[in-house]
């Protein structure tokens, strides 16, 4: 297990560099930069833009950039935002709690409904559940999440339902402080009188919109893990042994069909932070989503180099941590060495 | 509003310390996060919104709807016969805000002022590199040229000596990026090792002060209860930021704030017959045109250009590109700004005189381009849209125009060039309300090869804008400019398309919210009816 844990860390160290020159190129090949995008029709003189581009450091060959830019992100600062002139590590990470606490309830939700779900249709196969069950993920599934999300507001948050409220974190004439920037711990902390339950209802929308894409695929690859050890001989074995049915689904059958379900969650985080963007932009959600959109059309490339090395980062983290789940579940893994 | 905010609005009226037991609140769904909190330091319109409109003063001020100039923190000024130097006659008894982070012990005086335009103008200035200091506005009205010296002549007298003659200067000081901050709250910072301080956490001496704001989510501002016009009739004023426009309108319609800007074409129709919304409009202060490139054959001659722009079917642009939302323009200035002369005669729509134009011209088989910009702006929601109803209306006259784009930052920087081709889509919305402001700014003479992208230098015009920018007798001033829209017409460097029409829903407990032209949003003089 240790050495197990070692090489994974080794292969992450020539991924961080990959991405680090990756997301320096990437902005760098868009055409326009942030001077000239910051005038707009204005414009600005060649004097000025050279100026400017000289005090932002832009005016350097692109390799000696990279390499002042890298002994800076060794030493821990990711440079300062040309729009807000804002530190980025600190603009992320205060805009980051919102995201991981969209992102976390999305994925509760898209597992506690998702893996169920996909259990029943898989013991259920070929009956009207499995066929109805199956069609709304594949509808899921394709949905836009900008389409869905306004469908969600227009049904449930106008007149005449008004179940949930329309935008934003928690009711706006709630001010308390925010020690940990997630809003569900902060409401509960201020002591406010229905700020919690505030703060709950306006999570439930976003957390639907974006976690029905998760949750259509996690149901779609539980069904057919499911399916696929149902037919093993040990699964046979435990129901010529008499075992009851839930005993074999749920515990022989379940446990060994989570491999799979467990490396699509763990990618899911990519396609969540993805989906983050637009849920962000339609519920104004303070998260990274909106605010990485907003920097690469103003070429802020110190926000968009930070940014995606701190996302990319966090999807690392998350995938070596699924790898060391793996072992957790089954002893097959744990076991092979 | 509804029960829910009236309730929990008590838990705010604590946490504000306001005494009043019924704290009026209102709630704008702003389109996005401000840059900053000082309007000098930046460009966009949320960070005016944030700064500059409730927070700050000027010298001098917008009366809040229109173009007209106001005293603001000058009471009066007198204009020097040579028209060099400007002397303000400072308001008295006028009060900073008391923030958490700042108590001032003294009221405004002209140090302030010399602080506020010294800081932006002397590159010496301990404050002037300050949170990365670039001065956009400041240098693109051509302060650091024009201003010769600022000198303090008492505590309560400030004069500008200029380089020469600006009649828009005035104007110039009403704009966002000439507001006065406190000098005494910079020194205090200065001295505590935070500067930057001063451009994230505003002392004005406005109608609202700063409360709190949290990036992308919200920004609190209760009302200045010494503020000198007097305290604003509502107590807190609430930006919740919402970039989606459609999700601003259904949070308008669940109740959620009252007032919101940049509506959906698409929505106005249900917003109009809304009984819980008034929606307000009004002319925007832009301009939509297509620049010919007028250096160039066939486009040097008057009458191709004249032939071009009479093929042009601006109705149809308007009800298809503009969804209505939109008027057809005839002088290269909106109708919200002095001078605009309503007696020029637009050129009227009519393919067969343009044919018979062009052929008279001995222009046949033309073939040229129209830039289409990539980018949704106010005077122009779809560039390509109209892009193409004017390559279909010029293709009935025997033009064959191919559409092309760039990149908006591309876009901007090629149209610059003289040598370019083809007829370019663009547009301008106003920084001061004056008529210099546009005329001299994309069609001077100085402007070829920059802003001027039809390369239009023209003489007889350029010596009427050039003699307006020296008088100061405000009706002269408005004479010239009339000759020179009747100048600019009769030459046709652009076609004049569009003015935008400005939409903004309210809700109908709103009153007294006026548009403002500059489009920003003035919560001053606006009060809540239960």
């Amino acid at each position: 297990m240790f050495r197990f844990l070692v090489t994974r860390l080794a292969y992450l160290i020539p991924t961080f560099f990959g991405i680090t020159i990756l997301a320096f190129a990437f902005i760098r090949l868009l055409p326009g930069d942030p001077v000239t995008l910051l005038a707009g029709e204005r414009g600005v003189t060649p004097e000025r833009h050279a100026l400017l581009m000289i005090q932002f450091g832009f005016d350097k060959p692109a390799w000696q950039q990279y390499f002042y830019y890298i002994a800076d992100v060794l030493q821990g600062d990711l440079g300062k935002s040309v729009v807000t002139k804002q530190p980025v590590l600190q603009e992320f990470f205060t805009l980051f709690p919102a995201t991981l606490e969209l992102s976390f309830c999305a994925i509760v939700f898209a597992v506690v409904i998702g893996l169920p779900a996909g259990v029943v249709a898989a013991v259920k196969r070929g009956t009207w559940f499995d066929h109805t069950l199956m069609g709304v993920a594949l509808t899921g599934y394709s949905m836009p999440i900008f389409w869905w999300a306004l469908i969600l507001i227009i049904l449930f948050s106008t007149p005449p339902l008004s179940w949930t409220p329309v935008s934003g974190r928690i009711d706006i004439l709630y001010y308390f402080d925010h020690p940990t920037g997630f809003m569900l711990i902060d409401s509960l902390l201020s002591g406010e009188k229905g700020a919690f339950t505030s703060a709950l209802r306006h999570l439930i929308l976003p957390t639907i919109a974006l976690g029905t894409i998760p949750l259509a695929i996690i149901a779609r690859q539980t069904r057919s893990a499911m399916l696929e050890v149902l037919s093993e001989d040990y699964v046979r074995t435990a129901r010529a042994k008499g075992l009851p049915p839930w005993r074999i689904v749920g515990l022989h059958a379940l446990r060994n069909a989570l491999i799979p379900v467990i490396t699509v969650i763990g990618l899911s985080v990519g396609v969540l932070l993805a989906g983050a963007i637009l849920t962000e932009t339609i519920f104004a959600w303070p998260g990274i989503g909106k605010w990485m959109v907003d920097s690469i059309s103003r070429r802020d490339y110190p926000s968009v180099q930070g940014g995606l090395l701190l996302i990319a980062g966090i999807v690392m983290i998350v995938n070596l941590t699924v790898d060391l789940f793996y072992g957790l579940i089954n002893p097959r893994i744990r076991h092979r060495r | 509003m509804n029960k829910k905010l009236s309730t929990t609005a008590l838990g705010l009226i604590m946490a504000l310390g306001v005494t009043a037991a019924e704290a009026k609140t209102l709630v704008f769904c702003s389109e996005g996060s401000p840059e900053g909190f000082n309007p000098s330091l930046y460009t966009a319109g949320t960070t005016f919104d944030a700064s500059s409109r409730q927070v700050f003063n000027k010298l001098v001020e917008f009366t809040t709807g229109t173009t007209n100039i106001e005293p603001g923190l000058a009471e009066s000024w007198e204009v020097s016969d040579d028209g060099l130097e400007y002397t303000f006659h400072l308001r008295q008894g006028v009060k900073w805000q008391t923030t958490e982070g700042f108590t001032p012990s003294r009221e405004f005086n002209a140090d302030d002022v010399v602080f506020s335009f010294a800081r932006q103008w002397d590159k010496e200035h301990p404050y002037h590199g300050v949170s990365g200091g670039s001065y956009e506005y400041f240098n693109g009205m051509s302060m650091p040229d024009l201003i010769k010296d600022i000198v303090k002549v008492d505590d309560y007298t400030v004069k500008f000596v200029l380089n020469r003659p600006e009649a828009p200067m005035i104007a110039n000081l009403a704009m966002d990026f000439a507001s006065i901050l406190s000098a005494e709250y910079a020194d205090k910072m200065m001295e505590a090792g935070s500067p930057e301080k001063v451009d994230l956490e505003p002392v004005g001496t406005g109608p609202f002060q700063v409360v709190a704001y949290q990036k992308d989510a919200v920004i609190r501002f209760k009302a200045h209860p010494d503020y000198w016009r007097g305290k604003a009739d509502i107590d807190n004023l609430i930006f919740a930021i919402t970039p989606d426009a459609s999700v601003r309108y259904q949070k308008l319609k669940a109740g959620e704030c009252h007032v919101m800007p940049y509506p959906n074409p698409a929505d106005l129709e249900a917003m109009g017959s809304d009984p819980d919304i008034n929606l307000l409009q009004q002319e925007g202060l832009n301009v939509g045109y297509l620049a010919y490139n007028s250096q160039m054959a066939p486009f040097d001659n008057p009458k191709v250009r004249k032939a071009l722009n009479m093929a042009i079917n601006k109705e149809a642009i308007i009800d298809g590109v503009f969804q209505g939302a939109g008027k057809v323009a005839k002088n290269p200035i909106p109708p919200t700004i002095w001078s605009y002369n309503e007696n020029t005669e637009d050129d009227a729509y009519d393919p067969e005189a343009a044919k018979a134009m062009l052929a008279e011209a001995g222009v046949t088989n033309l073939k040229t381009s129209v830039w289409a910009m990539p980018v949704q702006r106010p005077y122009n929601p779809n560039a390509r849209r109209m892009a193409e109803l004017i390559q279909a209306d010029w293709a009935k006259i025997g033009v064959e125009a191919e559409i092309v784009s760039f990149e908006w930052g591309e876009y901007l920087e090629r149209s610059k060039d003289v040598n370019r081709d083809g007829a370019v889509l663009l547009g301008w919305t106003g920084d001061n309300g004056d008529p210099d402001n546009f005329l001299a700014v994309l069609l001077g003479c100085d402007a070829v090869g920059g802003a001027n992208r039809a390369q239009w230098c023209y003489q007889p015009f350029e010596d009427l804008i050039q003699e307006a920018k020296t008088v100061s007798d405000h009706d002269k001033r408005a004479e010239i400019y009339q000759e020179a829209q009747v100048v600019f017409k009769e030459q046709a460097p652009w076609a004049t398309i569009a003015h935008s029409v400005v939409f903004k829903p309210v809700r109908k407990e709103v009153k007294n919210f006026k548009i403002d032209p500059f489009g920003g949003h003035v919560f001053y003089g606006v009060d809540i009816e239960e």
